[in-house]
């Protein structure tokens, strides 16, 4: 059984993960260098950051530092950059795989390309939207709040928008029915970490076409991973040791 | 006899399931952190588009 979890979504994950590579090189990745312009030309000239959300008389920055972009070794524009990337990218799409599948092996559920691919779209609803209903995904340069905050605000929405998912389809109970929608909405009455100051350093439409191109590639990357999943477990099945 | 025996190999069946999948889910978990929330400064540089194009919380 470990084998041919590992096997299915080793695969899974590399073919997702490099189809999704090709998407963001073409999509994302060019609003990232654009904004990393407006980033670097805001820091090194604060007072004339004309693409600030509004004025300030004093301009300070520093609330939402960049967490030291600069520092450090960081992959070369160009090829290591689309390598990295890339890299890191089949690697989320591995893990995302994986931990599909173990999910549907511990719920008990068949895998075949229908279910793999509804619980793939039920995967983004949980990582993609519902966190993003909150923490709207950003450009470098964006004003945020304190990353752990953010992360661990993250983490738990997409954890509890996922049980109350598979609580609301797998439950005939009304009560539990009712509950699932509690779940589902406690992350959002907490409230997500927000910025003291909604001052960003990159352009509005940037931001906006980048929150939107990002959302479609995270629902191509789980969509893909859903398919892939859905066509190679039924042919990786184990034979029996003879 | 053999009606003993059928839920005894489906519970071991089920354990060797569950194991498995809780090591696929602690790889799975272990990779996304990885690429998506590890902060040392050399994980965070070469993952970092991937973090903001999948929306990810970075800096």
């Amino acid at each position: 059984m470990l084998a041919r979890i590992l096997s299915v979504g080793l695969l899974a994950g590399l073919v997702a993960g490099l189809l999704v590579a090709v998407l963001q090189q073409v999509t994302t990745t060019p609003l990232i260098v654009a904004a990393e312009v407006f980033e670097t030309k805001a820091a090194d000239q604060p007072a004339a950051t004309a693409q600030t959300v509004h004025d300030h008389g004093t301009h300070e920055h520093g609330t939402h530092e960049h967490g030291g972009h600069d520092e450090g070794w960081k992959p070369a524009d160009g090829l290591p950059r689309l390598f990295y990337t890339s890299l890191a990218t089949i690697v989320t799409a591995v893990g995302m795989a994986l931990l599909m599948l173990a999910a549907m092996v511990v719920t008990g559920e068949e895998i075949d390309d229908r279910r793999a691919l509804a619980w793939a779209v039920a995967g983004f609803v949980a990582f993609g939207l519902a966190p993003a209903a909150g923490l709207a995904p950003e450009l470098p340069g964006s004003a945020a709040a304190d990353l752990v905050a953010r992360q661990i605000w993250w983490a738990a929405t997409g954890c509890a928008t996922a049980i109350a998912l598979w609580m609301f389809f797998k439950s005939e109970k009304a009560i539990l029915r009712a509950l699932a929608f509690a779940v589902l909405l406690a992350p959002h009455v907490i409230g997500a970490p927000q910025p003291h100051e909604l001052e960003s350093r990159v352009p509005a439409e940037l931001a906006a076409q980048f929150t939107a191109l990002s959302l479609v590639v995270q629902a191509s990357l789980w969509v893909l991973v859903g398919i892939a999943i859905g066509l190679l477990w039924p042919r990786l099945v184990r034979r029996p040791a003879t | 006899m053999a009606s003993t025996s059928v839920p005894v190999s489906g519970s071991t069946e089920r354990q060797e399931t569950l194991r498995a999948a809780f090591v696929a889910a602690l790889l799975g978990l272990s990779l996304v952190f990885l690429t998506g929330f590890a902060q040392p400064q050399l994980l965070h540089n070469a993952a970092h588009d991937t973090r903001h194009s999948l929306s990810f919380p970075c800096h």
